[in-house]
């Protein structure tokens, strides 16, 4: 057995361990040098992104492959249908999350390298950025509920400490304490639920939960909590206010590992949903007076009413908005409601027998825009801190001109705003047009408001983009100079992502996103997987 | 702030060893007795505490540097993690078992005579592998961590004193 080989086989615990272990290095690294600390946190980013990479490439090979790891023994101790021990189960999805992860988790360590040079404490910065890596790759890979409320909470803690990294703003704090209300709120909900299901059926395990569950009311119940609280922490709207705050106030850099941390938790309901109730979503009829209804029906419909709010909202909010920053941050929100519009539609159709084909093209589309969401949006926000970097102004009223000093910078967020405002030759266009079709076969309405939205977020960034960048030279900002290169390096590597996916999107769709939309619609296979495993 | 009264740092004197070894001895039975790293390192911090209060945090910075307590924070979560790590290594080791990460490589073997009995005496401290390492690792991490965080506190209010 060679090394590459074992890799492979430890990877999952891996990808988690080796940015742990770089955490708590990073103080020891640091006292030595503070040049050989930068290069020692990018080099560990880096050779977790091959591990991610070397796993993404064995679980392709074979069509519907889940790895499963177990911790601490080889195989988990069941007695009586209780599964001890903790397991990793990575899947066609799972591993589609952790590739965004690493494309952010790359991008935003290389961009720290420049943006952060002026800061103290980088010590506790680095260590606190690679602890929330850590734990958005545990949300990814694990398979054990209790596991992920923990990696939640790791998540939630670390980027608390994050967003208030820049206490010399005292704005900065009060985003920091509304982050860590809301994201503890949500992952006590977590809690809550993990507590019902685990009181029930005695085990922890996603597929084994997934396997025994049976729908009696406090599975209802349990469903309801988790989806609330993990909606609290990806920002879904009436939940969405520690948002644009936090988003705002964050380092660009911790903002960019913010956006995956709020597309895993995503990510955390699109496997609740599909995968530990999937089975019973469909055979279950819910007696509203005297008419019963598919339950998927209703969840669908619910949900897609949430994200039509959430669409509005966040683009009309991001239309009044002066803050630069801010602004980006209403239009990711705006984005997120995009995802879960195609995940509502998915839901509505895709159990049924005759219409499950534009299920299966909505969730395509749903979860192809989870990767093109954070791509954009990342580098409107690395665009964002790249500004405020040169300038220290993020209010649109000041600003001016600046594509006459900075034209890389500018070219770069011409290339995030196409994207993200679904035009043609970028990515976004590609998963956006996706979305449309699909929910226009569910109901003409929701595409045309979806298209509407989209207009209106073109509009909101052609305003910025003339208020920034183009106009005549302001006197004030005479002696700005482009950003330096980690900054540029770390932007580029995002726009050139972006414009290829944009160029080859079904080369993606069929290569990435096609097994992460197969593992979540056959829960059948993920259980049988696991459980053979065991 | 600055020390207290002579009575005060007396008892202090007395109570600190005995806290000192509860503190210990919860972590070291962790593995058998309700409590572990957390707990245990969580009691002596709290005697340490005692002693930056009766003796002020002047005498107590001489003494120890917030820096010194970070590294020893850094190097209980090393170790934790690093025992952790040992767990894949065991193929290495061993050459007929699949190692893991977590896994507990010193029970049920003969090639490390260390942690590794089992049955012999359930209330031993050898009894358990690596679970009293990962303890100890554990304790000196919350020990370094909360003791920082007081010191950090304590010495912030005596720049408030100042002013």
């Amino acid at each position: 057995m060679n090394i590459i080989d074992d890799i492979i086989l430890h990877s999952p615990a891996l990808i988690v361990a080796i940015p742990l272990l770089g955490a708590f290095l990073t103080p020891l690294v640091s006292k030595i040098n503070d040049k050989l600390r930068n290069i020692f946190v990018i080099f560990i980013v880096l050779f977790t992104s091959a591990i991610v990479l070397l796993l993404a490439n064995d679980i392709y090979l074979v069509c519907g492959k889940i790895h499963t790891y177990v911790f601490g023994g080889n195989a988990p101790i069941t007695e009586g249908g209780f599964a001890i021990r903790i397991l990793f189960e990575v899947d066609g999805l799972n591993i589609f999350m952790a590739l965004i992860a690493t494309i952010l988790a790359i991008a935003g360590v290389i961009y720290s390298w420049a943006f952060m040079k002026e800061n103290t404490g980088l010590d506790k910065y680095y260590t606190l950025y690679l602890l929330m890596i850590a734990g958005m790759y545990g949300m990814i890979l694990t398979g054990d509920m209790f596991n992920f409320f923990v990696f939640l909470e790791i998540t939630s803690i670390a980027s608390c400490a994050l967003i208030a990294f820049w206490t010399n703003k005292g704005k900065a704090i009060d985003a920091g304490f509304k982050y860590i209300v809301v994201s503890a709120t949500g992952a006590l909900f977590v809690l809550f639920a993990i507590a019902i299901l685990y009181g029930q059926y005695n085990a922890l395990n996603m597929a084994v939960l997934a396997s025994k569950i049976q729908f009696s009311f406090l599975d209802k119940i349990a469903l309801v909590i988790l989806i609330s609280g993990l909606a609290m922490k990806a920002g879904i709207v009436p939940m969405h206010m520690w948002l644009p705050d936090a988003y705002g106030r964050a380092p660009a850099s911790v903002t960019l590992i913010l956006v995956g941390v709020t597309q895993a938790s995503l990510y955390g309901a699109l496997r609740m949903i599909f995968t530990l109730y999937g089975g019973k979503l469909t055979t279950t009829m819910n007696q509203i007076g005297d008419v019963s209804i598919d339950l998927n029906l209703v969840l669908g419909i619910f949900i897609v009413g949430l994200a039509l709010l959430t669409i509005f909202i966040g683009v009309l909010m991001a239309l009044k908005e002066n803050n630069f920053k801010r602004m980006i941050a209403f239009a990711a929100v705006a984005e997120i409601g995009y995802m879960i519009l195609a995940i509502g539609a998915a839901l509505t159709t895709v159990f049924s027998t005759n219409d499950a084909g534009t299920g299966m093209m909505a969730l395509k589309g749903g979860v192809f825009h989870i990767l093109n969401d954070a791509l954009d949006v990342g580098l409107l926000f690395l665009v964002a801190g790249a500004i405020y970097y040169a300038t220290k102004e993020t209010s649109l009223n000041q600003l001016g001109g600046l594509a006459r000093n900075m034209k890389y910078t500018t070219i770069f967020f011409l290339i995030g705003l196409l994207a993200v405002s679904g035009m043609p030759p970028m990515n976004g266009f590609a998963s956006k047009l996706i979305i449309y079709e699909s929910t226009y076969q569910v109901n003409p309405i929701l595409s045309i408001i979806a298209i509407l939205c989209s207009i209106l977020l073109l509009a909101v960034f052609v305003k910025v983009f003339h208020s920034a960048f183009l106009g005549p030279k302001l006197p004030k900002f005479d002696n700005v100079k482009e950003v330096p290169k980690s900054m540029l390096l770390a932007m580029g590597i995002i726009a050139t992502i972006i414009i290829f996916i944009g160029l080859f999107p079904d080369m993606v769709v069929n290569y990435i996103v096609q097994p992460a939309v197969n593992a979540l619609t056959n829960n059948s296979n993920y259980i049988s997987n696991v459980i053979g495993g065991i | 702030m600055s020390g207290m009264s002579r009575i005060v740092k007396t008892i202090t004197n007395v109570a600190f060893p005995i806290v000192l070894i509860y503190g210990l001895y919860v972590i070291a039975h962790g593995h058998l007795t309700p409590g572990g790293g957390f707990q245990g390192g969580a009691v002596v911090a709290s005697g340490l505490a005692m002693l930056l209060v009766a003796y002020g945090s002047i005498w107590v910075i001489g003494k120890v540097k917030e820096k010194q307590l970070s590294i020893l924070e850094s190097i209980g979560a090393i170790g934790f993690i690093g025992l952790a790590f040992l767990g894949i290594l065991m193929v290495f080791i061993y050459s007929s078992f699949q190692g893991n990460f977590f896994n507990n490589f010193l029970i049920n073997q003969n090639e490390i005579p260390l942690f590794n009995e089992i049955g012999a005496g359930l209330a031993n401290i050898n009894t358990a592998g690596v679970i009293p390492l990962m303890n100890f690792a554990v304790g000196l991490k919350v020990i370094a961590g909360l003791f920082a965080i007081v010191l950090v506190m304590a010495y912030a209010t005596r720049i408030k004193e100042g002013k």
